[in-house]
């Protein structure tokens, strides 16, 4: 540590903040991902399938969401309709 | 019946093999009768760093496969009486650990033994699921990097839903955090994750830090487990993770740089 970095060591640290931060959202991502249940990317298909029957909505359309609290589980499905559904619902 | 210890990490290169030699050798100098395993199947390594790479007769998968006795391929410690070490193979493929005969051959050593650590390949492949299923403690052997944080993150989703204990429902295994080539220096410049952060991260118990140091490369180049090395810093940090390991309550060492004086921070380059 030469002169001037003993009078620059009350400036902000270096790169660990930065890693600390990307690997605590990336660590709360992986967990979320991992205590999801195995059947909800082939939920998301089916539903999607159900949709098509009805609707033009792509793949990204519908998004599933499972979260799981103290002590219950929330599925969460949220389905964005395009502008145009509502011409093409059946009669 | 003996405790199973996994050592794993997910990424290589972090020091399984250096902590498993490490970890067993502590355990037989303290009384302990202890089997270490190597779990890398066509890669083995743990002979080489235990130094008795040129005793090697039958290995693991000759156990498995009925080649072998268990105790024509265990090879006794040289320097203590309470270890023995199993080898790998080197020639097989890793498909040959079948789940059920990795049980029964540590079944075996159970009743024999008081320890048996188990050394994982790195990946999450099959020697390395074989090496935590069976396992009743996890040493997660990290370094302050984030491939490894990320990789020992992913390592504890495996331990908790596809170890035997969890399949059975048993009490979970319990999991140590080692961060291993800790370097307080860099940590305090602000350039290495620090243990608190890791700890943040992963949410684990710390069993212990080992700095990065000198002596683990030349005790691997002399075939003689680290924590032999008294005077070193990592063997010492090595023999404070054991005691910990067996129950003793000892404050962390090598975790502070040390403290220059004003003078020569300020002139030393």
């Amino acid at each position: 540590m030469g002169l001037l970095d003993y009078f620059r060591s009350s400036q902000p640290k270096g790169s660990a903040n930065v890693a600390k931060e990307r690997l605590q959202i990336l660590v709360a991502h992986d967990r979320a991902a991992r205590d999801r249940p195995s059947y909800l990317p082939k939920l998301q298909q089916e539903i999607i399938d159900v949709i098509r029957k009805y609707v033009d909505v792509d793949m990204n359309a519908v998004s599933v969401n499972y979260e799981q609290e103290d002590a219950h589980e929330v599925l969460e499905l949220n389905i964005v309709l395009p502008e145009a559904a509502q011409q093409r619902l059946a009669p | 019946m003996a405790r199973i210890i996994v050592i794993t990490s997910g990424k290589g290169g972090v020091g399984k093999t250096t902590t498993a030699a490490a970890l067993a050798m502590g355990l037989a100098l303290k009384g302990k009768r202890t089997a270490v395993v190597d779990f890398d199947v066509g890669l083995r390594n743990l002979d080489l760093i235990m130094g008795c790479e040129r005793r090697v007769v039958y290995d693991f998968v000759n156990v498995i496969k009925e080649e072998a006795t268990l105790n024509q391929a265990l090879i006794r410690d040289k320097r203590s009486d309470h270890l023995y070490i199993l080898p790998a193979s080197q020639t097989r493929d890793k498909d040959a650990l079948a789940k059920d005969a990795v049980g029964r051959v540590l079944e075996e050593l159970s009743d024999s033994f008081d320890f048996v650590v188990c050394d994982s390949p790195a990946g999450i492949e099959h020697g390395a699921t074989m090496a935590m299923y069976y396992a009743d403690d996890a040493i997660v052997v990290t370094n302050p990097e984030v491939s490894s944080v990320r990789d020992s993150d992913r390592m504890l989703g495996i331990l908790s839903s596809k170890s035997r204990r969890a399949e059975n429902g048993d009490e979970p295994i319990r999991e140590h955090l080692l961060l291993t080539r800790y370097d307080p220096r860099r940590v305090d410049n602000g350039d290495m994750l620090s243990v608190e952060d890791v700890q943040e991260i992963l949410s684990l118990s710390l069993i212990g830090v080992i700095p990065e140091s000198k002596a683990v490369l030349s005790a691997s180049n002399a075939g003689i487990p680290v924590i032999l090395d008294h005077d070193s810093d990592a063997g010492q940090a090595y023999a404070d993770t054991v005691s910990r390991y067996l129950g003793e309550d000892i404050p962390h060492r090598f975790t502070e740089a040390e403290k220059k004086g004003f003078l020569s921070r300020l002139f030393k380059g």
